[in-house]
């Protein structure tokens, strides 16, 4: 009795403990046509002799993950404009750079800043953009994401996912002193915090729409149970704990349900409970497995994996209930979809004989193609804006993250130094 | 919580258990030793569960003894058992129906290939399998609690054919 009450204390120690190792990320493959832009290094006025972060350096990098943008390196930086008087923009049209952004990061008391930047069309040598905005030390990172968003948006047309979070899990150690941990971080990597630790597993992060809770399942009492939790505060709710699986949870749109698998009447199924009064609907009844339920954004469908037809397939079933619908055809393996913001594309996990790789599906035309070439790639989740698909990959012996354009162009790495990294969930936009 | 410490006290004795006949098992024996109550170490217990052994000469402490075979192999995607394991799931069986008060822990799992949770939901069909038979052979479905790791928790590391036949497996845990 006492050793559980140990156990529980130690559980509340081990979340919300911040770990140094921080994700990098490596572009892996690059793309024509990226747009060339220019981000000159922010003025710096304070009490120190250099800026407590390079907002430049934040937006360069945002930029050119993208996949989207090619921003010309400091070396080739013909000045260090801070403001639009000093902008000659024949010299930025020589270096062929389509847009230039500057600005001033100020000091303006105690811990607190002011960054403001501008985005200027260097061929009209028109300003597109600029804002200036007070903050804290700690949330300069956050306000240069924001700042990349503009200019994303600004020269796109397309809504930037910079100021976005993914959550993922970790495992470091073999046998048992395997430990699991779920952290989030920015989604350039930085800022990790670890929100769970266990040394039992821990599975199947999913966001609610407002990017405030988390829901998971935990082994943490040797059987496999759904928690809900919120991101930050740490505190947290055990949701399901039904006799066998409870697995795959999947917020709705709404944010009131959450769609899981429960095998608690023989074999897995999906489900869909009420998050407010823990009321419980079935929706599928086969007696194959039924699994990974994810919502379309409507909040009328989910789409979900069923191997009734032989092999591992994905289906959609109305959320009130009704006929599935096979959704996929080529392949002999297709499972752990994901559905695009947009609810047009189809992402998930792909075999065809030589090993699993990361495809993406047209759901009008029901045109598939595949995107990644791993061997042992899964758990695609896409980004808010629908441009990016993150996943899990293998790279030597280890797992690690990538990421891909939607039209399969552009990728990207991020690793971890150390230890196994997977089921990365990309978050909404939140409110 | 009357009813979460009565589980614990199953889990200290299987650790118990589990460390008594640990020693010169075959190899995923010990693997699947890894695996179990990191947390248990009830020392308190250990004699009652070991007293209640005996089953037609065989012994779940003896290394020498079929019952300390207590992991069934899968090929791969597929839940079916072998001739083999299912003369050995027999013996088991036979064992749990002599001694009625020892309950068993099927954990299933599955090798790395494909989504995570359907192969939580494949590693639930092959521990099902495995209760389906020992069921068939007169164990009382109270004996048996399934639990399915999926590809969480394998007994070797790495990416190879070797590797992952070693993990489509349900061990079972007294």
């Amino acid at each position: 009795m006492t050793r559980i009450v140990k156990l529980l204390l130690l559980l509340c120690v081990l979340i919300a403990t911040p770990v140094r190792a921080a994700l990098t990320i490596e572009i892996t493959q690059g793309i024509e046509g990226a747009i060339p832009i220019a981000v000159v290094p922010l003025g710096w006025r304070g009490k120190s002799p250099a800026a407590p972060e390079n907002i430049a350096a934040i937006i360069t990098a945002d930029l050119n993950r993208s996949g989207r943008f090619e921003a010309l390196p400091d070396r080739d930086l013909v000045s260090h404009p801070t403001s639009a008087e000093q902008v000659k923009f024949q010299n930025w049209r020589m270096l062929n750079v389509d847009n230039l952004v500057i600005g001033q990061l100020d000091e303006t008391g105690d811990g607190q800043y002011t960054v403001r930047f501008e985005l200027f069309d260097v061929f009209r040598g028109k300003r597109l953009a600029g804002s200036s905005f007070p903050t804290s030390a700690r949330d300069l990172r956050r306000v240069a994401h924001h700042i990349s968003d503009i200019i994303y948006e600004t020269l796109t047309g397309e809504r930037g996912a910079f100021n976005t979070q993914i959550a993922y899990v970790t495992s470091n150690g073999i046998g048992k002193n395997k430990t699991y941990t779920l952290l989030v971080a920015d989604s350039d990597g930085y800022n990790p915090q670890t929100i769970l630790t266990s040394k039992q597993p821990l599975m199947s992060p999913s966001w609610s729409a407002d990017a405030r809770q988390i829901a998971y399942v935990s082994f943490e009492n040797k059987t496999a149970e759904i928690y809900i939790q919120d991101v930050a505060t740490g505190s947290r709710r055990k949701l399901a704990s039904f006799k066998g699986i409870n697995g795959a949870p999947s917020w709705s749109p709404d944010g009131r349900q959450l769609a899981l698998t429960l095998s608690r009447d023989g074999n897995p199924e999906i489900y869909v409970m009420n998050i407010g009064n823990g009321e419980l609907r079935r929706l599928t009844n086969s007696p194959s497995i039924d699994t990974e339920p994810v919502w379309t954004p409507d909040g009328k469908s989910i789409v979900f994996t069923s191997d009734r037809g032989g092999s591992a397939q994905i289906y959609r079933i109305p959320a009130r209930g009704g006929q599935a619908q096979r959704l996929t055809f080529e392949g002999n393996y297709n499972a752990g979809a994901d559905i695009s913001p947009d609810g047009r594309k189809l992402a998930m996990v792909h075999g065809q004989g030589g090993g699993y790789q990361i495809a993406v599906q047209d759901l009008q035309s029901g045109q598939l193609r595949v995107l990644t070439d791993g061997q042992l790639d899964e758990s695609p989740s896409f980004s808010p804006n629908g441009s990016m698909i993150i996943y899990a990959t293998g790279a030597g012996n280890r797992e690690v993250l990538s990421a891909v354009s939607v039209d399969g162009r552009f990728r990207q790495r991020l690793s971890l130094q150390a230890g196994n990294v997977r089921e990365p969930v990309w978050s909404p936009f939140g409110k | 919580m009357k009813r979460k410490a009565g589980s614990f006290i199953v889990l200290a004795l299987v650790a118990v258990i589990a460390g008594c006949s640990s020693k010169g098992d075959v190899k995923e024996g010990d693997v699947a030793i890894e695996d179990r109550g990191t947390e248990a170490d009830g020392g308190a217990v250990a004699s009652g569960a070991a007293g209640t052994t005996d089953y037609a000469g065989y012994s779940l402490n003896d290394p020498n003894s079929p019952l300390s075979r207590r992991v069934i192999y899968f090929e791969y995607d597929s839940a079916e058992i072998s001739d083999m394991d299912q003369e050995l799931l027999v013996t088991h069986a036979g064992y749990l129906v002599a001694n009625p008060g020892t309950h068993i822990t099927l954990e299933g799992n599955t090798d790395e290939r494909g989504s995570r949770e359907y192969n939580i939901a494949l590693g639930d069909r092959r521990a099902l399998s495995v209760q389906r038979i020992l069921e068939l052979n007169g164990v009382s479905p109270d004996q048996i609690t399934i639990v399915s790791y999926g590809e969480e928790k394998p007994a070797a590391e790495g990416h190879s054919d070797a590797a992952w036949r070693l993990n489509r497996r349900v061990e079972l845990v007294y």
